[in-house]
């Protein structure tokens, strides 16, 4: 058994895509229209074209917006990215407007930072530092 | 000052105020990851609110919600008297 898909869930598929893709620098996998405006909309690693795939899921459910509002205030995030350095990714990404709510830090054996992806979710970036 | 005291008598709460010291302005996950990979203590997230709950109720954490998100921010105000009833009287510094 293995991952091959995570998810998630994005207040708007259109401004999602965009952001992953332009603004986080994933790579369009699948993009397919499901009926009701949704799509089965997925971007994978540059780095790991065949690798596993995230799907950015829109939030239908009426219970997702507490929960991720809930998470948010929180300081939350439930979905880390691996980045070989995250003090130069907190840079660029700085740098194109991304708003940071955990600036990088020093967790011991891990580096981590928290940003807001826009689209009501909080993203963990992490590199190992032993 | 007596809540200042009860909340500065547990460990924890400490930790949080060195880890706000560290940097201020910090959300409940960045606190409660700090205490975890940091100093390794593993309260639950519920605990950590509810020591974050003594040192606001104690003046000593300020809370404050910035959109939607809330930050936690060490106010070392309530400290002062502490310095002043034992620690600030001139010309008493010593035993004579």
């Amino acid at each position: 058994m293995r991952i091959n898909l995570t998810n998630v869930l994005v207040d708007d598929q259109e401004k999602a895509r965009r952001f992953y893709t332009e603004v986080l620098g994933f790579v369009p996998k699948h993009d397919v229209p499901l009926g009701g405006g949704a799509r089965w909309l997925t971007v994978v690693s540059p780095q790991d074209p065949d690798g596993t795939e995230l799907l950015l899921e829109p939030t239908g459910h009426p219970a997702a917006k507490p929960y991720k509002d809930a998470l948010v205030a929180d300081g939350i995030p439930y979905t880390s990215f691996a980045v070989d350095d995250v003090k130069a990714e907190y840079v660029r990404l700085r740098e194109l407007g991304v708003r940071f709510t955990q600036e990088p830090t020093d967790m011991g054996t891990v580096v981590t930072a928290v940003f807001d992806d826009t689209c009501g979710n909080l993203i963990q970036i992490a590199h190992q530092t032993s | 000052m007596g809540d200042v005291f009860k909340a500065l008598a547990d460990p924890t709460r400490r930790t949080i105020l060195d880890e706000l010291t560290d940097r201020d302005g910090q959300t409940l996950f960045e606190i409660c990851a700090r205490l975890t990979n940091k100093h390794g203590l593993g309260s639950s997230r519920q605990a950590v609110s509810q020591h974050l709950d003594v040192l606001e109720a104690a003046g000593l954490v300020k809370t404050r919600r910035d959109g939607r998100y809330k930050f936690h921010y060490i106010d070392t105000e309530p400290l002062e008297p502490i310095v002043e009833r034992w620690l600030n009287k001139p010309g008493k510094r010593g035993p004579t």
